[in-house]
Order: structure tokens, then C-alpha cells, then sequence
């Protein structure tokens, strides 16, 4: 069973955003983690080889420092990596990075793709439904669980007031939700081990591409910061009661919301 | 040239979802100002009586497609039946709800058609350059993105709560025209064998005017009932952070923050919750926040509109008492 992870290099959530000075979200001095999601893809992709063998190929896009995050994703198990690393490449949208991912991942033999269902920097969750198009097989989002056997797979899929369980063929893409699994923290033999492992790093060149074939469909976003929510009342008062009263009232009367 | 603007209507049971209404409302105000056509498009199965409800929100136009294997959302039937449509009509903008269906055809059927997509959007306006601009939160609402598309149709989903539900007019006709699935067998290798639906009377979360949740402060899983009893007298949704959910008190889809839902009710009334980031990212585009919390230096004080010090199992309870009265 050869599994292909995707992998997105993210702020930490407990980030605090800046834009620098030309109106960019500035990642100085951030610290760079592997998006949450992607992790509960790495553990799945680990615990389906140990069960069935073959390989997991961790499958990334961006420049030099994400190759921390694929060490890691290394160190926790993954046998090798690609990462698609082209200073060409002006302004990826969801778009341009799925059609850059399937042209890597077509470089790879594959029963199984596993990614996050978003990305916690963009939040967009476009790109692992967008590259099961693009590759032309089928995806299942959100998934909670997964059961391989043979040539098929079901998975129970999060879906607004509950779950459904949905059967594919394979090869299929599957993104991950939290509760799928709990990751597993790489061991100091996985780190060592890891060092030794391969990041081949490609350019859109060596995938028979160029910039202009991979042109973006959206346009460069404008960034902003939300403005600040200013600190309310504190409800003053000696006793709960007199509180939850005044608090009801003025959720009636004032913010009239109840 | 490309004319239209279509609004893919969720529905379930032949219900439509509070979301797709909200869409269609905002999306008739654009229409009127540009002129295009506002096309309302159903999917699935005993649905020929909703057309006079999106009618009544603005629709122009109603487009049916009726069929046994669309009486369920799966993503390859709903892509190969969406892809057609639109191709056939070009549509400017094709608008979807941010909802478990959204999130997962809107990317499949913006990468169909070949087109951009904004994702999650808080705002939507008309722009003469590229006919709509949006705005989307990022890092968990840390941040807004500016977006627009240079590829028509431009896809998105709108957040649930976003926008508010116009006015209904019975009196309004629209066009309502019937079309037929094709649907072959490439559109099937992923079918939905069951869907398990919990059994709740509370309000889906994403979608909920009202939101009641427990964070640390809740102590074990056998409190959220205080928030329950609350929660059912205001109709509200009953949330929790995700130091409650990694405590394991409660299940992770009731999680709000940036690593669970994202939420915009008009009144989010956060109980035993710190206000941690990771939190404040999936709830701080609430209309009014409540903040309940023993300890007065707590975070969340900083961005609630009203905030109580005090113990939440004193509190809470009194306040479902004063709800009770209001009512």
C-alpha cells in the first residue's frame, strides 16, 4: 500500500499575525509548524503501512524552511518526501498548488492520499478536494475513520448534525479531522533516522511545467487586521442573582439579542 | 457575455437550509444592482415545492434537477449534474454555503469548471473590475483576506450567519425550469452507504442564532448539562473550547476555535472558557459575546460586550432562571 501525505507548513495557531510593511502577513520570527490536520494525515498514512507495508511519501510546496516540517513528518515514519521548491512561482492560489501537487504526486506510485481537510493559516479547505479532480479520482472530506481492504476503502465522514459512512474505490484522496487519530511525537531513533531519509526537491521544470502554465485563477489577496473587539462591561453586583438579572435585562433591552 | 448570478440551494429532506436563504437574500441585492438574472438551483429528490420559497427570497429563476440519486449529497453526482448546468448557462458567480456539503463541492466543482474559488467568505460585494469581491477570514479570523477572482464563474461559500435573511415575498414569480441528471458510473465510485444522524432538538452549531459553551471552567463532563438547560430555553447550541474537548468532557464537534468550528451567532455566551486564541479564532465575529469566569483577569473579558465574575455553576443556572421569565 504506497500512501502519499500532503503537507502544508503553518504558522502555530497560537501565532499572533502581523502585516510587514508592504501589506503582507509577516512570518518573522514565527514559529512554523506542520499544519494540524496534516498531522492526523501523517499518523494515518503510518499506521496503514504498518499494517498493510509499503511506503509513505510525504508530498509538500514552498520554499527552504519547510523542509523542517517534512524532517518531522520524516522523523515520525515517512520513508521519503518531495517538495516542489520554485522561486518562479509569484502567487500560488488553491488552484495552482492542487495542479502543482498532482503533477508531484504523479511522479509517485499511489493507492492513498491523505491530507488535512484545511490548512489553519488559509483556511480555505480547497486543496485536497481539488487535487482528487485534478488526478481524476474520487475524495472523501472530513473523514473520521478509515477502513482499507482490498481495492476499496470506507470512511466515515463528518457532515453538519452527524456522520456518514461513505465507500470508494481506490486510489482516493481522504482528508483528515480531528479525531481521526492522535498523532504520534517522532522518537529520537525517528529523528536520527530521519536524517538520513531523502527530500527530493523539484522545480515546476522538472515537472514539465512552467509559472505561466500554473497562473493563478484568483487574484494576490489584500490583507487586513480585524479591529480590535473593545472589552465591554463587567456587570457590577454582590450576589449571582442580582447579576444573572441585570445580564438577562440587558441582553433583552440593550443588545436585544434574546 | 456571461449573465447571472446562481445560488446552489442546500436542502435536506426537501428543508432548505438557513444558510442558502441568506445567500440568495444578499445575492438579490447584488443582482438589482448589475441586472443579472438571480438563479436559484436545487438538487435532489421531492424538492418541485421549494421553488416557491426561493422564489419568495429573490430568485428570478428556479433550476430542479429531481432524481433518485440525488435525493443524497454525494460529490461526484452533485459535481458531474453542477458542472453541466453551469457550463451550459455561464453563469458570473456560482455561491454555495459554507456547510459539511459546501466545503466539500464547491473545491470539486471549481476544479471541474477550472475556475478560482473564495472559501469561507464574511463579505460579498459587487466590483466592477471582477465582478465580486470577498472577504474571508484567515488564521482563524486572525487576519482578512481581499479576494477576487480573474476566472468567471467565480465559485465561494458564504459563511453561515453572515448575511440576514431579506424579506419574503409570496407575490414573487419566478421562471422555474426542470432538468435532467446524467449521471454515469465514473460520478459513483464513492457512494454514501449510511448517514447517521445524531439525534439533537439543539440547532446545528455553524448555523445557530445562539451559542451557549463550556470551557475548562465546566470541571467534568457531567456539567454541560447546566449549559443544555440553558441552551433549551433560548433555543441555543450548546459549544465547548478545546481544552474541554481534549479533556475529553465532550465530543470534538462541538468544538469552537481554530482547530473546530468557526461560528458567528448574534449572541455567543462563553462559560469557564479563558479566551485562548485558539479559541477567540472561532468565535469572535459573534455579534455579542457573554463571558462567565471565576477569574476576573480571564482573556475572554478583554472582547466580551457584557462579562460576569463569578462561578458559572452559581450563574448559569440563575440565568436560565431570568431566561425562563423573559420568555
Amino acid at each position: 500500500m504506497n500512501i502519499v501525505v500532503c503537507l502544508k507548513q503553518t504558522f502555530d495557531t497560537e501565532a499572533k499575525i502581523v502585516l510587514d510593511s508592504t501589506g503582507k502577513i509577516d512570518s518573522a520570527g514565527v514559529n512554523l509548524v506542520i499544519n494540524t490536520y496534516d498531522e492526523f494525515a501523517v499518523e494515518e498514512a503510518l499506521k496503514l503501512k504498518e499494517k498493510f507495508g509499503g511506503e509513505v511519501t510525504i508530498v509538500s510546496m514552498g520554499g527552504d524552511r519547510v523542509q523542517e516540517a517534512i524532517r518531522t513528518a520524516l522523523a515520525m515514519g515517512a520513508d521519503q518526501a518531495v517538495l516542489v521548491n520554485d522561486p518562479s512561482i509569484a502567487y500560488a492560489d488553491e488552484a495552482a498548488i492542487a495542479d502543482i501537487l498532482a503533477k508531484a504526486v504523479a511522479t509517485i506510485p499511489y493507492d492513498i492520499i491523505l491530507t488535512g481537510r484545511m490548512a489553519v493559516d488559509d483556511g480555505s479547505s480547497q486543496v485536497g478536494v481539488r487535487l482528487a479532480e485534478a488526478l481524476d479520482i474520487p475524495s472523501v472530506s472530513s473523514i473520521l475513520k478509515l477502513d482499507v481492504e482490498d481495492s476499496k476503502a470506507t470512511a466515515t465522514r463528518e457532515i453538519d448534525g452527524g456522520t456518514e459512512i461513505i465507500e470508494t474505490t481506490l486510489p482516493a484522496v481522504f482528508t483528515a479531522q480531528k479525531g481521526l487519530n492522535e498523532p504520534r511525537y517522532p522518537s529520537m531513533m525517528g529523528i536520527m533516522k530521519a536524517k538520513k531519509k531523502e527530500i527530493k526537491v523539484l522545480t515546476l521544470a522538472d515537472l514539465g511545467t512552467s509559472a505561466a502554465d500554473m497562473a493563478a485563477k484568483m487574484n494576490a489577496p489584500k490583507f487586513s487586521l480585524p479591529s480590535a473587539r473593545k472589552a465591554g462591561i463587567k456587570i457590577a453586583g454582590e450576589e449571582a442573582a442580582d447579576k444573572a438579572k441585570e445580564l438577562a435585562r440587558l441582553l433583552r433591552e440593550e443588545a436585544k439579542v434574546i | 457575455m456571461a449573465k447571472g448570478i446562481w445560488v446552489v440551494i442546500e436542502q435536506n429532506k426537501a428543508e432548505i437550509r438557513k444558510v442558502s436563504l441568506e445567500i440568495l437574500s444578499q445575492a438579490r441585492t447584488i443582482a438589482d444592482k448589475t441586472g443579472d438574472p438571480l438563479v436559484a438551483v436545487i438538487l435532489g429528490k421531492g424538492i418541485a415545492d421549494l421553488a416557491k420559497t426561493v422564489a419568495a427570497y429573490g430568485a428570478d429563476k428556479v433550476v430542479l434537477v429531481e432524481d433518485d440519486k440525488l435525493a443524497d449529497y454525494s460529490t461526484g453526482a452533485y459535481t458531474s449534474v453542477l458542472n453541466k448546468l453551469i457550463r451550459k448557462d455561464e453563469p458570473q458567480a456560482v455561491l454555495l454555503g459554507n456547510t459539511a456539503v459546501g466545503k466539500d463541492l464547491a473545491p470539486r466543482l471549481a476544479q471541474r469548471l477550472g475556475v478560482g474559488m473564495a472559501s469561507d467568505c464574511t463579505g460579498m460585494e459587487y466590483d466592477e473590475a471582477n465582478f465580486l469581491t470577498f472577504k474571508r477570514p484567515i488564521y482563524g479570523g486572525k487576519a482578512f483576506a481581499e479576494v477576487s477572482s480573474n476566472t468567471r464563474p467565480v465559485v465561494a461559500t458564504i459563511r453561515p450567519n453572515t448575511f440576514a435573511l431579506g424579506q419574503q415575498d409570496a407575490a414573487k414569480q419566478a421562471e422555474v425550469v426542470n432538468e435532467t441528471a446524467e449521471i454515469d458510473a465514473a460520478d459513483l465510485r464513492a457512494i454514501v452507504k449510511e448517514i447517521i444522524i445524531a439525534a439533537s432538538e439543539r440547532p446545528e452549531l455553524i448555523e445557530a442564532n445562539i451559542i451557549i459553551s463550556g470551557g475548562r471552567g465546566m470541571k467534568g463532563p457531567e456539567n454541560y448539562k447546566v449549559l443544555e438547560e440553558c441552551a433549551d430555553v433560548i433555543g441555543a447550541a450548546v459549544g465547548a473550547s478545546r481544552a474541554a474537548v481534549d479533556a475529553g468532557w465532550i465530543e470534538q464537534k462541538f468544538q469552537v476555535g481554530q482547530t473546530g468550528k468557526t461560528v458567528s451567532p448574534t449572541l455567543y455566551i462563553a462559560c469557564g472558557i479563558s479566551g485562548a486564541i485558539q479559541h477567540l479564532a472561532g468565535m469572535s465575529s459573534s455579534k455579542v459575546i457573554v463571558a462567565i469566569n471565576k477569574d476576573p483577569e480571564a482573556y475572554i473579558f478583554n472582547i466580551a460586550d457584557y462579562g460576569i465574575v463569578g462561578d458559572l455553576f452559581d450563574v448559569v443556572p440563575l440565568l436560565t432562571e431570568e431566561f425562563k421569565k423573559l420568555k
